[in-house]
């Protein structure tokens, strides 16, 4: 295993950066997991830089007014709405 | 069905007469893929009860082509995985060979074409999710050049890297899929016309099988390590094709050595991002409304995704974290630009690209799941693809041990017909 392995506490680091809760039995799973997999990802070290010249043009369309998801549909799939909009949790 | 296909079997009707080019046509569609008033889950319990309030563009030309929808087929949770085992709605048998995977992610879809559950199948390809079930069930897929067929009402997972294409028994049949969905979409800006001179005959017409005079180049890079019994049948496979006038040369892709790592960063910090929006307020699973929204959010996600989807969620934000941001993302990136210079190069010399499109025969069920890196190492021959854009086709070219065996042409971008032509030659 290289120097730079995984800690639990990294995982749970980047699993709250995610907003995605981990049982301890997930992080212990992930850790040796990541470990594994990221020395594999090491390898990307011997790759060349390269000169990354993408021919690529942006596609514009003209900024018209069109037709769009009704309110009703657009809400149909959230459990909780008030008055016509999105119920979310507090913020703090 | 104990197959376990479709996780969703319904009938949507195709509209037009009988002379729709696909009328009397059934396609199982992947359940990645929008259908309005039909619930789409991409196999996963986060959206287990959502439905969708329109259609992908690709399911709108199906049905004004006439075809009927018979289901939405089962796949990897949210496309993760090459087996159709992460799956929340369970794993599904292969048709070709009882009590192996189908391959994934697009299982579903290719096993119902394999099972004659479907006439045609529509599946999704980020890095191999095509042409793995199409070779492990002795179908045809075709991963399009990306920016051919558009992804509006593709739930994203990697939308760099992926592209909607079709499955069928024969080439022919999956080009005239192919005929349909192809082509701009006003909801889509990466689509685009393909660089043509002047008019172009359809893909289905392409399906002549006339390889003669066809230079194909095989890349030793993706022969290494590959079973022995997959290498018999795939140079089998190319016998027959220089039989009938074509030509092979030895070629060299060396940054393909680095394909599988650069693919799986990209496609792993793409879905960090794309995932996000799954935070149960405006569909999905709910985390409820009890503590904060950083505590609710974490809580729906725990409980809505599985292991895979929530280990490619946590490296993906870890590479694309402070301080590995340029260890891991740029040098994917470097790799990503440096495997396209490498397939430029390759087709200066030669028309196709041929290689087995999985180095082994179909996995038994369950024997992948405990290692997620083996599962990634078994992409190394299609995620080069998806990092240069490019179109390829997985055809079947013959059985190992009574598993079947796929055998995968590279093309030029925009070159699907003569990726068709030759393909034509085998099925």
């Amino acid at each position: 295993m290289s120097d730079d392995a995984v800690s639990p506490e990294e995982v749970r680091h980047v699993a709250e950066l995610a907003r995605v809760d981990l049982a301890d039995d997930e992080v212990d799973q992930f850790t040796r997991q990541f470990a594994e997999i990221l020395e594999y990802f090491d390898a990307l070290d011997e790759v060349p830089e390269v000169e990354r010249d993408a021919e690529l043009a942006n596609v514009m369309r003209p900024d018209e007014e069109r037709d769009s998801l009704d309110r009703e549909e657009a809400l149909r799939n959230a459990r909780e709405t008030e008055d016509g909009y999105f119920k979310g949790p507090n913020v703090s | 069905m104990g197959s376990n296909i479709f996780i969703t079997e319904t009938t949507i009707e195709g509209e037009g007469d009988g002379d729709a080019p696909l009328a009397g046509t059934t396609v199982a569609v992947k359940d990645n893929i929008s259908t309005a008033g039909v619930r789409t889950t991409c196999g996963s319990e986060m959206l287990e009860e959502y439905v969708p309030p329109y259609d992908a563009t690709v399911v709108s030309r199906l049905t004004d082509a006439g075809a009927t929808i018979v289901g939405k087929a089962n796949m990897d949770e949210f496309g993760m995985g090459s087996t159709t085992e992460t799956s929340a709605f369970g794993a599904t048998d292969n048709p070709a060979a009882p009590g192996r995977v189908p391959g994934g992610s697009s299982g579903g879809s290719a096993a119902a074409v394999a099972a004659g559950e479907a006439d045609l199948a529509l599946g999704s390809d980020t890095g191999g999710s095509i042409r793995c079930p199409a070779a492990f069930c002795g179908v045809v897929g075709i991963k399009p050049t990306y920016g051919l067929v558009s992804r509006y009402g593709l739930v994203a997972y990697g939308n760099s890297l992926e592209q909607i294409g079709p499955f069928a028994e024969t080439v022919e049949d999956a080009a005239a899929l192919l005929d349909v969905i192809a082509g701009p979409d006003e909801r889509d800006a990466t689509t685009r016309e393909p660089e043509t001179n002047g008019e172009q005959p359809g893909y289905a017409d392409a399906a002549t099988g006339d390889v003669d005079g066809l230079s194909i180049g095989v890349p030793t890079e993706l022969l290494e390590g590959a079973d022995e019994g997959v290498l018999e049948v795939f140079w089998d496979a190319l016998g027959e094709l220089e039989d009938r006038g074509a030509t092979h040369h030895e070629v060299s892709l060396p940054s393909v050595e680095h394909a599988v790592e650069a693919y799986y960063v990209i496609a792993m910090s793409e879905a960090s991002s794309n995932l996000a929006r799954f935070d149960g307020v405006r569909y999905g699973r709910s985390g409820g409304y009890d503590g904060n929204w950083n505590e609710t959010f974490a809580t729906a996600r725990q409980e809505g995704f599985g292991d895979e989807v929530k280990r490619r969620i946590l490296l993906g934000t870890y590479a694309l974290s402070a301080g590995y941001h340029d260890k891991y993302y740029k040098k994917a990136q470097d790799a990503r630009a440096w495997v396209k210079q490498d397939f430029d190069r390759a087709f200066d010399e030669v028309d196709v690209l041929a290689s087995p499109t999985m180095p082994v025969p179909p996995f038994e069920r369950g024997e992948s799941l405990e290692d997620p890196l083996q599962m990634y190492l078994a992409d190394a021959n299609t995620v080069p693809v998806n990092l240069a854009d490019l179109p390829a086709i997985s055809v079947p070219a013959g059985e190992t041990d009574g598993l079947p065996v796929g055998l995968q042409l590279v093309g030029a971008a925009f070159d699907e017909r003569r990726l068709i032509r030759a393909a034509s030659a085998l099925a």
